[in-house]
């Protein structure tokens, strides 16, 4: 009988460490030789500093940039989303000013010279994961959006045969006619914008030379998050989120096809 | 009010720059050429009724184009004209175009029907990848958008639009900022009003600069010499944000760079898509533009 392998992958922290600590929690019950995060630590949620010291200096832990971190790191002055709704800008900035005010000077730096990608070799696949695509940080791969062709371009491009990645916030994977494998991990941060509470994560099973990779959800506090969101007076539809599964801002980037699944 | 001299700005000294394409993302298909029900006085193709320059493309063409691009890895496909809903093979178009990716299409809404807004939304719910319409109205009241898009069209464009929301297709607005007050905070603003007021409550909304090429050339006015790119004006990711890195536009008469300069002489690149995969030289006022305002003609 061959030797089972076992990985976890997740993105968009989004300050929730209560979602953090318990995908870290399930990922190490279930024997994740090595778990990997995939950037974007800051965003909606309460208390960004609480998320480091579960991140940081960890064994099995491996831990990306994104393009909020790299915003956060360098100290700008916005998330750089670029919306044209003048509701998203206005609360796309309370959230990055919430985070950059309330991340220590220490995480910014950690952040800020974090890796942008990993390669790996798990059974005989060239495992790539990037926080957008491996071409670019902040390009939003999402399933609607990202045809065969093009993903079979991507991974001839970048050499990979299973490519890992988040940003877009809800996950989504596709196996080409190839047998080539692309996995969006979603977002443990906050819901997937489809009525659940719980978030999502990816964990990989390596048995000879198959990678299987399974999205599994994670329950987490989400009262008690939402609880601590309004005693740090972050706005109401953030918290609308965390408690119905939701998505009600940040909802000009979505495709139309992935928002309609959505109430807003 | 300053009055500004540009006669004494500097001239632009040097060659134009080169750009690469660097990966085929995004195929432009101008299904309709520059046939179009309306000839709105900002056109930057003068598309018109009587405007055959590029005629429609056949159901044939925009199969082979299609698959080329797929082929190619292609991300994203745009039909666009003229008003692609004069077509009658439309479609057959946009039903063959969404077996290969996501698709939009540029329309100015007025022929959108109950019929053809029901068989859209219908599209929309099968597809499997993402179809979006893009509706163009250029102004919060009939009289700023019937000044550029012609009498009576305002209310005929939200009349299509609306078919198609309450159909269950949300549509992209897109405005083109020739009324300049709209391209700030509180223009924008008027247009989220208007379209609550008309149901639309959670809009989505595009706004693009004019182009001072075509019809609008006569409107609003030539580009003066000095607004021309020069290699030391690009850095890398100028490069990379221009919209013509990864872009290509296919007509009836060839290949072309982007959709905006398919009436420029010389901008022609092949008569297939294989044949204009070669660096671009930006050397049109018009590349100025968007190197300017960072435009973008992605949704």
């Amino acid at each position: 009988m061959s030797h089972l392998r076992r990985f976890a992958i997740f993105g968009g922290v989004y300050n929730n460490f209560l979602s953090l600590e318990a995908t870290l929690a399930e990922a190490r019950a279930l024997g994740c030789e090595a778990i990997y995060c995939l950037g974007d630590m800051g965003g909606v949620g309460p208390c960004p500093d609480r998320v480091f010291p579960l991140l940081r200096e960890s064994a099995d832990l491996f831990v990306m940039q994104g393009n909020y971190d790299h915003s956060i790191g360098h100290r700008l002055e916005d998330c750089a989303c670029g919306y044209t709704d003048p509701r998203d800008n206005y609360y796309a900035q309370i959230s990055y000013d919430y985070t950059l005010a309330h991340t220590a000077d220490e995480h910014k730096d950690w952040l800020r010279d974090l890796p942008t990608e990993f390669r790996r070799q798990w059974g005989g696949a060239r495992v790539l994961m990037s926080h957008g695509s491996p071409r670019q940080v902040n390009e939003f791969l999402w399933e609607s959006m990202c045809p065969d062709s093009f993903l079979t371009h991507l991974l001839d491009e970048h050499q990979a045969d299973v490519l890992f990645i988040t940003h877009t916030g809800i996950p989504w994977q596709r196996r080409l006619p190839d047998g080539r494998q692309v996995i969006n991990v979603g977002a443990i941060g906050r819901p997937a914008n489809n009525g659940r509470t719980s978030v999502d994560y990816a964990l990989v099973e390596v048995e000879g030379d198959e990678v299987r990779v399974t999205l599994r959800p994670i329950d987490y506090d989400h009262q008690a998050l939402a609880e601590l969101m309004r005693q740090e007076g972050l706005p109401e539809p953030f918290v609308e989120t965390i408690l119905t599964g939701w998505w009600t801002t940040c909802l000009e980037v979505m495709p139309a096809r992935e928002r309609a699944r959505g109430r807003y | 009010m300053i009055d500004i001299d540009f006669s004494a700005q500097p001239l632009p000294e040097g060659p134009a720059p080169e750009l690469a394409l660097s990966h085929l993302d995004t195929l432009w298909l101008q299904v309709t050429g520059t046939l179009c029900n309306l000839a709105c006085r900002h056109c930057f193709i003068s598309c018109g009724p009587k405007n055959e320059s590029h005629p429609f493309m056949a159901l044939d063409e925009v199969r082979r184009a299609v698959e080329t691009g797929a082929a190619m890895g292609v991300k994203e496909y745009y039909f666009t004209g003229g008003e692609p809903f004069m077509h009658p093979e439309i479609r057959e178009m946009i039903a063959l175009t969404l077996e290969h990716g996501p698709l939009s299409v540029l329309t100015n809404g007025v022929l959108i029907d109950e019929e053809l807004a029901a068989w859209l939304a219908d599209t929309f719910e099968r597809a499997r990848y993402n179809f979006d319409v893009r509706v163009s109205l250029d102004g919060t009241t009939a009289r700023e958008n019937d000044a550029i898009r012609g009498r009576h069209t305002f209310e005929k464009i939200l009349a299509g639009a609306v078919r198609l929301h309450r159909a269950g297709l949300n549509p992209v607005f897109t405005v083109t900022t020739c009324h300049a007050e709209l391209a700030e905070s509180a223009g924008r603003q008027r247009f989220f009003e208007l379209l609550a007021e008309r149901g639309i409550t959670r809009p989505r909304l595009k706004f693009l600069a004019p182009f001072k090429i075509g019809r609008e050339e006569r409107r609003g006015g030539a580009y003066a010499p000095y607004e021309r790119l020069t290699e030391d004006a690009l850095d890398e990711e100028a490069r990379r944000s221009l919209q013509c890195s990864s872009c290509r536009m296919v007509t009836a008469k060839g290949v072309y760079p982007c959709p905006i300069l398919i009436e420029e002489e010389g901008a022609r690149m092949g008569d297939r898509l294989e044949d204009a995969l070669a660096p671009i030289r930006l050397d049109h006022p018009a590349c100025y533009t968007c190197f300017v305002e960072g435009v973008t003609c992605r949704t």
